[in-house]
């Protein structure tokens, strides 16, 4: 088990636990991104600290210290 | 109670990105009204239904979102306005846009009106978007599964526009045929004991007794209400309950959230399998674009490339225009000149009245260009990318990732920009950028910068244009560094909101609908004409009235026209007030004449230099290039003789009329956009403290120093 900020570019991973505060569990987990769900980590934006998933066919941007809180397993 | 004599309301609903404005266009023929959702300022669109039967429909748009659940203020204008608390409110319909390629997370939102038990038809957009990936929805499987009709649209097209608005027709004649007639899921037996105690705790008409409806409302109060969230009217008792509620499940171990959202997927992934034939093939065009326009240097430089453009066709794209029309206007007060007899009527219509509409009528070449680009970049999906790119340096200083673009705006004019404001989602983010806005230097300063510039430092010296361009730089620098320095404080104290977590959808680059983003450009220019247009021309005739009231008598037979128009200044209440505020002024180093100027620069700052010509005699018609005004203000001193404009007063006036709000425009439209005077009035207030005090420091500062 690992983090999902922890993914290579082009990674993909199952969701094992959604952590953080409750704005951002709740916003995460509504977007469907919940235990089980399949992601891909798309693109990372270094300078911004921001990470791009794709889950459920969209794309998504967060902040990487925000993606920490997502624990997945390596698929 | 009759319905049968009351128009009926359908509502649209739907995530962002999916063309609900495109839809709403569509359905209603392109007439909507904009008017507020009830008690907040967030735009909302109302426009007539044309059904095949001819019932009378009303269609009211929603705010987009991804879930009914609320913390913010707006996002509560979206469930209040799909769900209709208040008995009267409750729609007759739910329309839900749909993305057809985005199936399962745009199902979600389906689910959660579903429960309410309103009746829903389902608007699939974009499925050719969707046949193209190698997505063939299965419509009849989602309509027997959903217990909705389901209607395949392309709302880009018109496509499938006909079906939806019989499938609506149908179902307001017989609600029952969008209604499911079972439950979706049912909770865990400590679930449902949550939601049986918060739903004693609802008011009686959010549901009106509907059991399933009650259920569905404390399931969102479970999921919304936090003690820092910014949710309004909601019963203290209520909160309690919800309170109590989420402590007991977390001391048991639980989340509440967790349950309800996985409970609602798990309905979701048993009946949708996402069979998108080729992933990579699908988003190929975004990918590629994204590589470019999101990299850490070329994303950045084409980014400041597209401002600069935006920059440009701002200030010099709108100048012909703006110039057009004060020649139109400018005729226009000839003939009035030559058809009226001549007096004060005529003086009424031609400065008061024309003038007053020219107040107005040159902002619009800079709205329609901002809203034209704005409208451009959100519709192609470009608008996502801005908030990722600007998130970082934004954030340092409390403002939202989007605020970029409107703050740059603000270098050509805060008005067109705070209307910009709206490409934020959040009240609070929309709030602080606004009241922020009016620092940044706007092109009306230019004048009066231009001119005070070139009395300190007079044109001929040597080395003058490069000292002259450095101290319009540090101009520039200075707004600036005091917006952002305002934004973070104010953005710490009163305008405070909860931090939200990043989450953004990058949707895919779209070619921007041309008939969309054209008629929200002319939607705003008319709105603007009409709501701020009449604020700002009773401000011009206000205006007006002060600087030409009381009369002056003319002395005698030996007195010039510039001698009588500097009188009329002198003695008219704008005269007179300034006066009034000498004592006020004079710490800053600013006589009563000054006063004057800056009393008449509140209709536009520009008019300062007008101003000036008039108080020292020149005549009106100068501009910050007439040699015979620098002279005069060069030779102009106070009562006993010390010289008036030395270079640190010209600088402690510069100060101020960089930070000073001496602009009634952005106050009008700062209370249209607010609906409040609240925000307009703490604008003034809070500017003229900081120009005041600004300048008190750089004068009495200076002269401590030893600067005369």
């Amino acid at each position: 088990m690992t983090t999902l900020d922890s993914l290579s570019v082009g990674g993909e991973a199952t969701i094992v636990d959604v952590g953080g505060a409750r704005p951002l569990q709740r916003r995460l987990m509504e977007f469907g991104i919940l235990p089980g769900t399949r992601v891909r980590l798309v693109r990372r934006h270094a300078l911004q600290g921001i990470v791009e998933l794709e889950v459920r066919d969209s794309h998504l941007t967060l902040r990487a210290h925000e993606a920490g809180r997502l624990s997945v397993d390596r698929v | 109670m009759s319905t049968t004599t009351r128009a009926r309301t359908v509502v649209l609903a739907g995530n962002p990105n999916v063309g609900k404005t495109t839809l709403f266009n569509r359905l209603t023929g392109g007439r909507a009204r904009v008017g507020n959702y009830p008690g907040v300022t967030v735009e909302r669109h109302l426009g007539r239904l044309s059904l095949p039967d001819l019932t009378a429909a009303e269609l009211i748009d929603s705010p987009g979102t991804y879930s009914l659940s609320a913390r913010t203020l707006d996002e509560q204008v979206a469930f209040a306005t799909i769900s209709g608390l208040a008995p009267g409110d409750r729609p007759d319909l739910v329309v839900v846009v749909v993305d057809a390629a985005r199936l399962s997370r745009n199902l979600y939102l389906v689910l959660q009106v579903l429960e309410l038990g309103l009746p829903v038809v389902v608007a699939l957009n974009m499925v050719d978007e969707a046949r193209r990936s190698g997505l063939e929805p299965d419509v009849p499987a989602l309509e027997r599964e959903l217990g909705v009709p389901v209607v395949p649209v392309v709302a880009r097209k018109g496509e499938g526009t006909d079906a939806l608005l019989r499938a609506v027709a149908a179902v307001l004649h017989d609600p029952a045929r969008g209604t499911r007639d079972r439950e979706l899921w049912t909770p865990e037996p400590a679930l449902a004991a949550d939601v049986a105690a918060v739903a004693e705790a609802l008011p009686a008409e959010w549901h009106g007794g509907d059991e399933r409806r009650r259920d569905a409302l404390a399931l969102w109060a479970l999921l919304s209400l936090d003690p820092d969230d910014e949710l309004i009217e909601i019963p203290p008792v209520l909160r309690d309950a919800v309170e109590s509620r989420r402590a007991r499940a977390t001391a048991d171990g639980r989340t509440i959230d967790r349950e309800v959202i996985a409970a609602r997927y798990a309905w979701i992934d048993a009946r949708v399998t996402e069979t998108v034939r080729d992933r990579r093939r699908v988003r190929r065009w975004t990918d590629r674009l994204d590589r470019f326009l999101l990299h850490p240097v070329l994303g950045f430089a084409f980014f400041l490339l597209l401002m600069t453009g935006l920059f440009q066709a701002l200030f010099a794209g709108a100048d012909p225009v703006i110039g057009r029309i004060e020649d139109g206007l400018g005729w226009l007060s000839a003939r009035a000149a030559d058809a009226l007899p001549g007096g004060l009527f005529a003086d009424f219509v031609v400065d008061g009245l024309i003038g007053g509409v020219g107040a107005f009528l040159v902002f619009l070449p800079q709205i329609v260009i901002l809203f034209l680009f704005l409208g451009l970049l959100e519709d192609s999906g470009y608008m996502a990318r801005v908030a990722v790119l600007m998130d970082r340096i934004m954030k340092a200083l409390g403002l939202h990732g989007r605020a970029f673009v409107p703050m740059l705006s603000g270098f050509a004019c805060a008005v067109p920009a705070i209307l910009a404001t709206r490409n934020m989602e959040r009240q609070r983010d929309r709030l602080l950028t606004m009241m922020v806005l009016p620092l940044m230097t706007c092109s009306a300063r230019l004048p009066v910068y231009g001119l005070l510039i070139a009395a300190i430092v007079p044109i001929g010296e040597p080395g003058a244009p490069f000292r002259q361009g450095l101290l319009l730089a540090g101009m520039y620098v200075f707004g600036t560094v005091t917006a952002l320095v305002c934004a973070f404080v104010l953005g710490r104290t009163l305008i405070r909101g909860p931090r939200i977590p990043l989450v953004l959808e990058m949707p895919p680059y779209r070619l921007p609908h041309a008939p969309t983003v054209l008629r929200t450009v002319t939607e705003q220019a008319s709105e603007f004409v009409k709501k701020a247009g009449t604020v700002i021309l009773l401000c011009s005739i206000a205006m007006w009235v002060l600087l030409e009231f009381p009369r002056h008598e003319p002395e005698g037979t030996g007195e010039t026209e510039t001698a009588a128009a500097a009188a009329q200044a002198s003695e008219s209440y704008a005269g007179q007030l300034g006066r009034a505020l000498e004592p006020v002024l004079e710490p800053l180093g600013f006589d009563w004449r000054i006063g004057v100027g800056i009393v008449g620069a509140f209709a536009a700052r520009e008019v300062f230099v007008s101003t000036m010509g008039v108080v020292y005699g020149v005549g009106a018609d100068v501009d910050e290039e007439t040699p015979a005004l620098r002279e005069r203000l060069a030779a102009a001193t106070w009562p006993d003789g010390r010289l008036l404009f030395t270079p640190l007063v010209c600088l402690s006036l510069m100060v101020f009329f960089a930070l000073a709000c001496q602009c009634m425009s952005t106050l009008a439209v700062v209370r249209r956009e607010t609906r409040t005077w609240r925000w307009p009035v703490f604008m003034l207030a809070y500017m003229t403290v900081l120009a005041w005090g600004a300048s008190f420091a750089v004068f009495q500062g200076g002269r401590l120093l030893g600067f005369a």
